[in-house]
């Protein structure tokens, strides 16, 4: 098979299988590698370093890379289509379903349950994050950075309204300036 | 504005701004989706990631998809979607061939400090009005600590703890456990 189509044809596979977000797409990836040599897994390690350090979803700028790793532009676009084609059509036949079943009682005591679950899977999944931008890599406390998050949690409580963009931009300037 | 171009728009913006995956898109999504916009309440945005959680795909192309679904039909899903893929395809293929050096570059090893510490303020501050919304009792409150542990400490997959939740809340429904003027 031609290796553009079968690309593509891999990338849908992912989507249509990595159940959870964007994360779970590197099992698949790391198969690819695997399989069909397209990319080392040195390369996949930067991939990951790198999605993770631009913005946009994870599993998406992991599919774009790939993509234009092998075949420049139309790989990109190939690969991130690919990947978010299945996305599309279930959540568009579950959209459909749940418009119809939105006043049924059972679906209704499914959802008293799934609201909460999910706040533990939201704090669960945060931790990496929480963990990695507070402590150094042999677990010492980043003392500017817990610093840095008092004075934000206090921006925050004071501005209520203040836009999450501008405090991103504001942790990024100082990060840069203060060498964090 | 025409609605799609505000669809995709708005689900750029979220694309844009978002570090570290769906997850942090969510304080986004309550200022822009919920509050601004109005296009969805809280509750629809919780509803849509517990389904992300068990369907194929990524949660934050799951949730463009409902959202845009729901406002605009079929096309609008796609649009969102593409709104929200459409930074990524950008900014990746024009740092593509510097990849190699990018995430080693100071500058941006101190911005993404910097990030990462804002990401966690404002995921809190999502989590404690989450928390605040939908855990009023006792039971919501057991099963929102047991699935964090068992999420983290564990390796149980996330689908069997979501349909588990699911189960839970129905027998928990049956048991009178929740506070009843809950939703």
């Amino acid at each position: 098979m031609n290796t553009f189509i079968l690309l593509i044809f891999e990338f849908i596979k992912t989507g249509l299988f990595a159940v959870g977000g964007g994360l779970a797409t590197i099992p698949f990836l790391n198969e690819m590698s695997i399989k069909y040599g397209w990319f080392t897994s040195d390369m996949l390690t930067t991939m990951i370093a790198v999605s993770e350090s631009t913005p946009g979803a994870i599993g998406i700028n992991m599919a774009t890379y790939v993509g234009y790793h092998m075949f420049g532009i139309k790989g990109a676009i190939g690969t991130t289509l690919g990947l978010v084609f299945p996305s599309i059509v279930v959540i568009t036949i579950i959209a459909n379903m749940m418009e119809k079943f939105q006043d049924s009682k059972l679906v209704k005591d499914i959802f008293n349950g799934l609201k909460p679950a999910v706040i533990g899977l939201i704090l669960a999944a945060c931790m990496g994050i929480f963990i990695s931008s507070l402590f150094n890599k042999d677990y010492s406390l980043k003392v500017s950075s817990v610093i840095l998050l008092i004075l934000l949690l206090f921006i925050q409580n004071k501005y209520k309204k203040i836009h999450p963009i501008f405090l991103i931009s504001l942790a990024a300037i100082i990060g840069v300036v203060f060498k964090l | 504005m025409n609605l799609l171009l505000d669809l995709y728009l708005t689900w750029f913006k979220l694309g844009l701004f978002t570090f570290g995956g769906g997850y942090a898109m969510l304080p986004l999504i309550q200022r822009e989706i919920i509050d601004n916009k109005k296009w969805a309440t809280e509750e629809e945005v919780m509803n849509y990631y517990a389904i992300g959680q068990i369907t194929p795909g990524i949660i934050a192309v799951n949730t463009a998809t409902f959202i845009g679904y729901y406002k605009k039909g079929i096309i609008g899903g796609i649009i969102a979607t593409l709104g929200v893929i459409s930074p990524s395809l950008i900014i990746i293929t024009l740092i593509a061939d510097l990849i190699n050096n990018f995430s080693e570059l100071i500058i941006v090893q101190h911005a993404l400090s910097g990030i990462k510490v804002a990401v966690t303020c404002l995921m809190l501050v999502a989590i404690k009005n989450l928390y605040k919304s939908n855990v009023k009792d006792k039971a919501s409150l057991l099963i929102a600590i047991s699935t964090f542990v068992l999420s983290y400490f564990t390796s149980i997959s996330t689908t069997l703890l979501v349909v588990s939740a699911g189960v839970v809340g129905i027998v928990f429904t049956k048991l009178n456990l929740f506070r009843k003027d809950k939703s």
